[in-house]
């Protein structure tokens, strides 16, 4: 009786609700896209949102590898080698209908440059924009940029007769509340049309069906019901009842639960983020040991020590059950510049370990506060709990703070902190860009994460040569000097690369995006 | 008597300008909203220019001086989060909230008064004693657990309610309603029992002892002397006499429901103005926490302030005493 009870109104639901049509796709995450102003904020779920609808020049895709978008070639110009040359794509339509030409390329990347736009640094090294024959563009550098298309895969295009047809050429000033019409409407070239959105609540997307790309791309979901669920156990709980077919972000303790329901799946790939610990090497003495006059972290030995002493594998068998990699180096896996020999743990090895404090005179240890974050990472507060036991057996007593993310991140571009947990992703895929914000000296636009006060000019020097050496083979061996150079003196602690958990019905087809940023037109339904 | 009024007035607006100086306060403890707004790739010069553009670097008191005199004029600030009026987001939740509230009242009304009156009428019996004991479950367990244990029995096992959200909304153009569809409805049960169970046990329980108290004074007696029926005792002359203090707690209840939602939205990602909080808070969107919290104590005063102004034209030993 009781049986049929439940299938009767199981069959009730399916009838009211309509959620079993095999090409819809419930797709549920913990946050929302702030804004569809393609270029006023720059952040993953907004871009995650405004990838099904616009397109960029060049993109990555599920795999990472960088695919052409509107572009379909680019190459740097014979003749100046400043200038980037792309050739667009023809018969290309926005949702609207008018086609697409390189006066929309060229339009929409003067946009994202102008003071507004959130996405002007990842083109701070374009001299001029030109469109030089109705699909042809080309971008000439401040010197030459070997890397510029990799800084391109997030730069959305979109009409400029649209724009200006709607008094919305301006990008939203988002800090100024200004709500304009590009923040609410969309026109782009993307294979999903934005039919209805409620910020917060809900975003409906249907398949457009003037894409260029039918041929090309699965496009097998041809809808897309978006609902942000904040609380972990109710987004679990929606994909285990089915009302969401797909989410990015199931908990940990939860994996297990959603991976043995028959009917739904959990696939996993290192995410691009790598969780660190960054230690004040460079002041004379810290604000938070009982040391006076001196700075223990200075020492190289005591920085070998803790590096030692970070017992990786216990971090991530018992705190992350399994889904974390542990990391030798402040990288992720997939970025120029990674080896495997830099990226293997050190020995964890407390004999060791407490001969170097001895050596380096601080046998009988000292104290310290680690700032740590309570709402950003995977486990975070967790993480550096172990963390404070494992310190322990070195000596060195670690007085745990931790604060939610708003607190806990000003510490460390401010330099208010000697001991800080810091998580890093890489959207350029090269090394350059870690180097850039996590091991260049503290300056104004440079260096501006790196709160180790780590300082080496020979080291900086190598780092600002990366931005203008075009010969690859060069570049190349620059960056595997300062790595070396980074893992010598132990700029950092790596903790592990994060584990991205997609959890999704098992009729889902598709893999793991490394930045989290799924592209609907690339799954499929079996 | 105006006199009276006026100061009860007075007295409200200066709780008002006290809750708002209190906020803003403790909002520079809640952290930085910069670094949410910028991203990884910010520069020095753009955080300083945002500090002040947002007028962060100014001492509290001069912010919260901005906050009221613009507060006045209408303008409650902008959203750090989506970059949209604070006045329009909330505006735009509060349908949501406002209907879980209350249908969770009626809900809490309904049944805490038929339980109440149940259990005053038959004082012993397994059906009284069930009603009593589950009731305590209500009272101690937590609200989310509630929440978590609904969602799990009746999404995740039994598959017949949804587990989140808020169903089909009709838009009225001022007001969007899920009332009126079938999945809206669906989607109002589970969150609209969490909030409302608390509630219900405390009006049960208080119509339980004042119906207990009524039936043993002198009148019911003559009534039962006088050869009354059973039912027209209870229902007409009982219940009646019971129902004026009750009505007077589940009033002052209604704003402690809306109040208390930030829970039960944040369990079922109900769209309304408690969700929004939460997910401000963990922003630092100082424009949207401080109207939030405004919008609660204006509430919270205005009720207060009517419910005193009852009492007034009620008691009359309350109109008198300005003599004294």
């Amino acid at each position: 009786m009781q049986k049929k009870l439940i299938i009767a109104a199981q069959a009730l639901l399916l009838a009211t609700t309509g959620f079993a049509s095999a090409e819809t796709l419930n797709w549920a995450r913990a946050g929302d896209s702030l804004t569809l102003d393609p270029h006023a904020q720059n952040e993953g779920p907004t871009h995650a949102l405004a990838h099904q609808i616009y397109e960029p020049l060049l993109l990555r895709d599920m795999t990472g590898e960088i695919v052409p978008g509107l572009a379909t070639e680019w190459t740097p110009s014979p003749d100046n080698p400043n200038v980037w040359v792309f050739k667009l794509r023809e018969g290309v339509t926005f949702h609207d209908g008018a086609d697409f030409d390189s006066e929309d390329a060229e339009f929409s990347l003067n946009r994202a440059m102008t003071p507004n736009s959130a996405m002007k640094e990842l083109l701070s090294s374009v001299k001029e924009v030109r469109a030089s024959g109705a699909y042809t563009l080309e971008i000439e550098t401040n010197g030459p940029n070997p890397l510029l298309p990799a800084n391109l895969t997030n730069l959305f295009i979109i009409d400029k007769g649209w724009a200006e047809a709607n008094n919305t050429v301006e990008v939203q000033n988002f800090e100024a509340g200004e709500a304009t019409f590009a923040s609410r409407n969309t026109n782009g070239t993307g294979p999903y049309e934005l039919i209805s959105r409620v910020p917060d609540n809900r975003t409906v997307l249907e398949g457009f069906d003037g894409y260029w790309g039918k041929a090309e791309f699965p496009l097998e979901v041809t809808k897309i019901n978006y609902t942000p669920i904040k609380n972990p156990a109710t987004r679990v709980a929606a994909l285990l009842s089915g009302e969401v077919d797909f989410t990015q972000d199931v908990p940990v303790q939860d994996l297990a639960r959603v991976d043995s329901d028959p009917n739904l799946k959990v696939i996993k790939a290192p995410q691009n983020r790598v969780i660190f610990f960054g230690i004040n090497q460079g002041d004379a003495d810290l604000t938070t040991d009982n040391i006076e006059g001196a700075n223990p972290f200075a020492d190289a030995r005591v920085r070998k020590a803790m590096n030692m002493a970070l017992n990786r594998e216990a971090i991530q068998k018992i705190v992350m059950r399994g889904q974390s990699i542990p990391a030798g180096a402040v990288m992720p896996p997939f970025v120029n510049g990674w080896t495997e020999a830099l990226d293997t743990i050190p020995e964890n090895n407390i004999d060791t370990a407490k001969s170097l404090m001895e050596e380096a005179g601080y046998g009988d240890g000292f104290s310290v506060r680690l700032n740590c974050p309570n709402d950003r990472y995977i486990n975070d507060e967790a993480i550096c709990q172990a963390t404070v036991g494992m310190m322990a057996q070195i000596g060195i007593e670690v007085q745990l703070e931790s604060l939610p993310k708003a607190q806990h991140f000003p510490h460390i571009p401010d330099l208010e902190t000697d001991f800080y947990m810091l998580g890093w992703g890489v959207p350029t895929y090269d090394s350059e860009y870690i180097f850039n914000f996590l091991v260049h000296s503290k300056q104004e636009e440079i260096g501006t994460w790196n709160g180790t006060r780590y300082s080496n000019p020979e080291i900086d020097e190598k780092i600002v040569s990366l931005a203008s050496e075009t010969d690859l083979e060069i570049r190349n061996a620059t960056i595997a000097e300062i790595w070396a150079q980074v893992q010598e003196d132990v700029v950092y602690l790596p903790v592990h690369h994060q584990v991205l958990n997609w959890g999704m019905a098992n009729k889902v087809e598709t893999v793991v995006d490394p930045e989290d940023s799924p592209k609907f037109k690339y799954f499929k339904f079996n | 008597m105006i006199s009276h009024i006026l100061k009860r007035a007075f007295q409200s607006v200066l709780v008002l300008f006290v809750t708002g100086l209190v906020a803003f306060a403790m909002f520079r403890f809640v952290g930085d909203p910069v670094e949410n707004m910028l991203g990884q790739e910010r520069t020095e010069a753009e955080v300083e220019r945002l500090r002040e553009q947002l007028g962060l670097n100014d001492p509290f008191l001069v912010q919260y001086w901005d906050f009221i005199s613009g507060a006045l004029r209408g303008d409650m600030g902008v959203s750090f989060r989506q970059g949209r009026p604070a006045l329009e987001i909330i505006l735009e939740r509060l349908p949501a909230t406002l209907e879980l509230a209350l249908v969770s009242a009626l809900l809490a009304m309904t049944f805490g008064i038929l339980f109440g009156i149940f259990t005053a009428i038959r004082r012993k019996g397994v059906m009284t004693n069930f009603i009593l004991t589950s009731s305590l479950v209500g009272v101690s367990l937590p609200t989310f657990l509630i929440g978590i244990f609904l969602i799990y029995v009746f999404s995740v096992e039994l598959k017949v309610l949804p587990s989140f959200g808020r169903g089909d909304v009709i838009d009225l153009g001022w007001w969007d309603t899920g009332l009126l569809t079938w999945t809206g409805i669906q989607s109002l049960i589970l969150p609209a029992i969490t909030l409302g169970l608390y509630q219900m046990t405390l009006i049960m329980r208080l119509v339980r002892s004042e119906m207990s108290e009524v039936l043993r004074q002198d009148y019911i007696r003559f009534a039962r002397a006088r050869g009354l029926p059973e039912k027209a005792i209870n229902f007409r002359h009982a219940v009646k006499n019971t129902l004026i203090p009750v009505i007077t707690v589940a009033g002052l209840q209604i704003g402690s429901i809306i109040a208390f939602s930030i829970i039960t939205e944040t369990v079922f990602q109900w769209p309304g103005v408690g969700l929004l909080f939460i997910d401000s808070i963990q922003f630092v969107d100082i424009p949207v926490m401080a109207s939030y919290l405004m919008l609660i104590s204006v509430m919270f005063v205005g009720i207060n302030f009517l419910v005193d102004m009852a009492y007034l034209a009620i008691d009359p030993r309350l109109r008198e005493s300005k003599g004294h």
